[in-house]
């Protein structure tokens, strides 16, 4: 373990990041051009380049905290930080690595309970019918959330509009998608 | 040739004026389109937060089944399931244990040969050569493109015009007569998957477009992804909201505003159905 950060390897959590993501954050410089660009910094609890900065400290307390942290849930992957990075570091790749070990290790932070519950909302949807229900997602997230009353005024506007499917779209291969679910799923189950 | 078409969900339920014109200027156009048969979710967001091999598995369904059925080519009108299922040919053809694992998972061949085309690329394979002769009535308003994240990005992987500033939708409205506006927001992201869990911040992303549109005189949005669509068309209460006044601007789908200006009628391209009216 060493507190340089401009060695390669980095110990913990860095490491882990750069065997399964080939993502190196010991290349981040700090130039700050992934927090900028950033639509969702101001939101965030740490800003990209300072979770770069976390993890390269090599401090478990301080990897501890991006496990925990808000950012990597509110990130939207919209893959600006990649566009802009002068070191070309796949900082969105690195996003969805940290978000599957944080729920892996039920770290995931409080304040994300919404945005969890819509990804499980939204899979669950696709394990059972082989595609996205919404009227289904909205249910499902809604007793996940017991958020009843948002957008209620949303849904018979979509209706009118022929917006809303009221039967879902169902594949015939129903079981086969249910099995892509259990074969990856069943290894980090939550 | 049959060009295969993968609508995904959205086109399916909330976004489905977008097939429609997706399939009526296909039609105007004589290309011959089908539908990949018994295709699944490509999984979007919440499978690539949730899961890094389910993310790659359910595109590689869609993929072998395309492969199986025949077609060597695809269109992917929506932006985000075209950049699920050109990363995932990406990282399957360079990653051998992630590229058995998601067969494994399948149970089905996969080569990766199926070329998979965004709508833009599509459109000029296919119906750029021929629009100018087409048009029968100068689609004459001041358009921002709006290309959002997906069609664009990630740039490395994609490599679909440019990263900053790109330009293939707005040299195909100048075809159709409009003028296209500079602007500062044409690849700022719109809020996307947060539509439902944090709209009050969908509000302030997709109103700052909106609002930057706006001030420079745009008319009409033209955009190319159903999330994009749904957020600055639907959302367009909570956009007001952050922008402290009403803003009418309509969104409309490149294929809308081409199939207007090679003269379909309004119905056919779905343009009752959005939230904000189309007045153009």
């Amino acid at each position: 373990m060493s507190s340089d950060p401009h060695i390669l390897a980095i110990s913990g959590l860095g490491d882990e990041v750069l065997e399964h993501t080939e993502v190196k954050v010991s290349h981040c410089y700090q130039c700050g051009k992934c927090s900028a660009g950033c639509p969702l910094s101001e939101e965030m609890d740490y800003p990209p380049s300072v979770i770069m900065r976390m993890l390269q400290t090599g401090n478990p307390e301080l990897e501890e905290k991006v496990l925990r942290s808000f950012s990597i849930w509110v990130c939207l992957t919209c893959e600006m930080c990649f566009a802009r990075c002068p070191m070309s570091i796949d900082i969105p790749k690195m996003m969805d690595f940290l978000r599957e070990k944080s729920i892996k290790e039920k770290k995931a932070n409080k304040k994300a309970k919404e945005i969890i519950a819509f990804h499980k909302s939204f899979l669950d949807s696709i394990r059972y019918t082989g595609r996205l229900y919404e009227i289904g997602l909205f249910v499902s997230y809604k007793i996940r959330t017991l958020r009843i009353l948002d957008d209620m005024d949303l849904a018979p506007k979509m209706i009118m509009r022929g917006k809303l499917n009221i039967i879902p779209e169902l594949i015939k291969d129903r079981t086969g998608v249910a099995s892509i679910f259990r074969k990856t799923v069943k290894k980090n189950k939550n | 040739m049959t060009l295969g078409f993968y609508p995904g969900c959205s086109l399916k339920g909330s976004s489905r004026e977008y097939a429609e014109s997706v399939l009526a200027v296909a039609n105007a156009f004589d290309i011959q389109i089908r539908e990949i048969t018994d295709w699944n979710c490509c999984g979007a967001t919440a499978a690539h937060n949730m899961n890094r091999e389910l993310s790659f598995s359910l595109p590689a369904r869609i993929l072998s089944l395309a492969e199986k059925q025949g077609l060597q080519e695809i269109v992917v009108p929506c932006a985000a399931c075209y950049s699920r299922l050109t990363v995932t040919k990406h990282e399957l053809a360079k990653d051998p244990v992630l590229k058995n694992a998601v067969t494994e998972a399948n149970g089905l061949d996969y080569s990766g040969a199926v070329e998979v085309l965004n709508i833009i690329q599509m459109l000029n394979k296919y119906v750029t050569p021929n629009l100018e002769s087409h048009v029968v009535r100068q689609f004459d308003h001041k358009v921002a493109c709006y290309y959002g994240c997906y069609l664009i990005r990630p740039h490395e992987i994609l490599k679909f015009d440019r990263e900053e500033d790109p330009q293939s939708m707005d040299e195909l409205m100048l075809k159709a007569g409009a003028t296209p506006i500079d602007w500062a927001f044409k690849t700022e992201c719109c809020g996307a998957g947060l539509s439902v869990s944090r709209t009050a911040s969908v509000g302030r992303l997709s109103g700052k477009i909106i609002g930057d549109a706006k001030d420079r005189g745009a008319e009409v949005m033209i955009v190319a992804c159903p999330m994009c669509h749904s957020n600055l068309d639907m959302r367009r209460n909570s956009i007001n909201e952050y922008l402290g006044e009403k803003v009418d601007i309509p969104v409309l789908y490149i294929t809308q505003a081409l199939g207007l200006a090679i003269g379909l009628e309004r119905k056919v391209l779905g343009l009752q159905r959005h939230f904000v009216n189309v007045t153009v």
